[in-house]
């Protein structure tokens, strides 16, 4: 019978007995959210090419809708993504599941499932500012719900191309599927919101005491469904977004050619 | 038939080391077949919990290679093969000897929590979809692991101001009972500081019983505490209206 030396485990950041790659989970999810946090800055500081209209084209980044400045005939000195941008940026930021992957890969609190947390700290969770702020996620809920509109409306719009003459013609390229895609993960997102769960049917103590207690329990179910899958949706959408404002970024610097499949005359 | 080396925690709250043990491996032997080998052959004081090993008493709880689970439900063919087993009692209490930890804590936050009160009209002709809901949680085994990796006990030793999430999963299956008539909000987010959990999702992640902890019965608990507490558009209603916070209170 050989005796090893170790002890048990003490406390410290990264102490774990753990043997498995415990931080690659973390590391990519660090890498993740900030190579679109970096992207989606730049994108929105340029504040040109969010709009492409090659060919009859009407293709309106994500980033930039709705165009606010144009109602309000507002002249910024900076870029009007900005003025809509914080909504989703609230929305993701004080959603559950981003909570717990930037609580993870950015604050180590845990960096994964029970391994050692950086040293000294005073730990409230999310009951003191600026945490606590996390619980008005539902209203960014129903800001983010409008601007998903606008988007379905820029989705549907992309597929309308104006001829020479100034008419509409229902048509398919590249740019108005990559549109249509995105507002899709968008919405598989934003419907399978943990918030939402709860106010359309979750709060219910009883799913079958009244008529509209069971139509609530029917989309607590439709909504538990996209939220199974809630963190898939999430990634899914925050590239899709990405990459859409990106392809409409480069078919506007004139980079990227958007391919028409047809167009109905 | 092949030897692998465990390395078995040894001690008690004064101190103690691993110690390596070789164990004769047949197939489809769990870590807690290993453990039984050990203490018939080389430690019969080899102190450790166990009583089903069909992974519903909940009493093998330990950690084994750093994780948080049953002794009865991890198989050695799941494990590394070219490493040693790692085999420790979990972190989060204290420690009686060897494998055995006083889970005593857990029983007397479960007595803060007001149980079950039905109203003195309940039926109990209960449908299905409401049974369903609360079901998930009575899935229960006790088996702490969810308390064990859970950082808010394991890190930050705040076992004054939390229940844990096998606590915050009880007083869910009482909260969401259509026949309960009590409100446990308040204590829920004082005593029981739910607000603590920053649901990262550990507990999830070890439930040997895969319950959602977070997803079904923690983040509608934070959901139903914001209604009361945290959202602003109805605590004005409430103002304007002269409710107070019951008013908040989930519905039937
Ligand atoms: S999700 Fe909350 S209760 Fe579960 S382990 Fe994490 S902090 Fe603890
Ligand atoms: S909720 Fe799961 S992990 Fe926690 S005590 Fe119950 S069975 Fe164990
Ligand atoms: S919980 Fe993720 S969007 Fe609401
Ligand atoms: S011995 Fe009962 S759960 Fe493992």
């Amino acid at each position: 019978m050989a005796e090893s030396v170790s002890i048990l485990e003490h406390k410290g950041f990264g102490v774990t007995q753990r043997r498995d790659n415990w931080w690659i989970k973390p590391l990519l999810v660090f890498i993740g959210l900030s190579a679109f946090g970096v992207y989606s800055t730049w994108a929105a500081w340029q504040g040109d090419n969010f709009l492409f209209t090659g060919h009859g084209a009407y293709y309106l980044s994500p980033f930039y809708s709705p165009q606010v400045q144009l109602w309000f005939g507002l002249h910024l000195p900076f870029s009007f993504a900005f003025l809509i941008l914080w909504i989703p940026l609230g929305f993701r930021a004080t959603c559950y599941y981003y909570r717990k992957t930037y609580y993870r890969a950015f604050f180590a609190d845990p960096a994964a499932c029970a391994v050692g947390e950086p040293k000294h700290r005073h730990y409230h969770g999310e009951r003191k500012f600026p945490f606590i702020l996390q619980n008005i996620h539902r209203y960014f809920f129903y800001l983010a719900t409008i601007v998903l509109l606008f988007l379905w409306y820029d989705a549907a719009r992309a597929f309308f191309f104006r001829s020479a003459a100034g008419h509409l013609h229902f048509g398919v390229g590249v740019g108005s599927l990559v549109m249509l895609i995105n507002v899709m993960a968008l919405s598989g997102f934003s419907f399978g919101c943990n918030s939402l769960r709860h106010l359309v049917g979750g709060k219910l103590d009883c799913f079958s005491c009244s008529r509209t207690a069971r139509a609530r329990y029917k989309i607590w179910g439709k909504v538990s469904i996209l939220n199974l899958r809630h963190a898939e949706w999430a990634w899914v959408s925050l590239f899709s977004v990405g990459l859409t404002d990106l392809y409409i970024r480069l078919c506007a610097m004139g980079t990227l050619p958007d391919v028409r499949l047809f167009i109905i005359k | 038939m092949s030897t692998r080396v465990f390395k078995v925690w040894r001690g008690d709250s004064a101190g103690g080391k691993f110690v390596d043990y070789q164990v004769d491996v047949q197939e489809g032997m769990v870590v807690l077949d290993a453990i039984h080998q050990i203490q018939r052959q080389h430690a019969p004081d080899l102190a450790c919990r166990w009583n089903c090993k069909a992974a519903k008493c909940g009493s093998c709880s330990a950690e084994i290679n750093g994780k948080p689970r049953l002794m009865c439900k991890t198989r050695l063919d799941g494990l590394p093969v070219d490493q040693s087993v790692n085999v420790a009692p979990m972190k989060s209490f204290p420690l009686i000897r060897d494998l055995v930890t006083d889970i005593s804590w857990n029983y007397t936050v479960n007595k803060k929590i007001p149980p079950f009160t039905p109203g003195a009209d309940a039926t109990f002709l209960m449908r299905q979809r409401d049974v369903d809901r609360v079901q998930e949680f009575r899935k229960c085994i006790e088996c702490f692991l969810c308390q064990d990796v859970c950082h808010v006990l394991r890190e930050h030793d705040l076992k004054p101001q939390f229940f844990g999430p096998r606590f915050l999963v009880r007083v869910a299956s009482l909260e969401m009972h259509p026949m309960d008539t009590l409100d446990r909000l308040k204590l829920l987010k004082d005593e029981g500081g739910v607000g603590l959990c920053n649901i990262t999702k550990c507990c999830t992640e070890v439930c040997p019983e895969e319950i959602h902890i977070t997803d079904n019965a923690i983040i509608p608990l934070k959901e139903r505490v914001v209604d009361k507490y945290y959202d602003p558009l109805r605590i004005v209603l409430r103002v304007l209206m002269g409710t107070g916070q019951d008013g908040g209170a989930a519905e039937k």
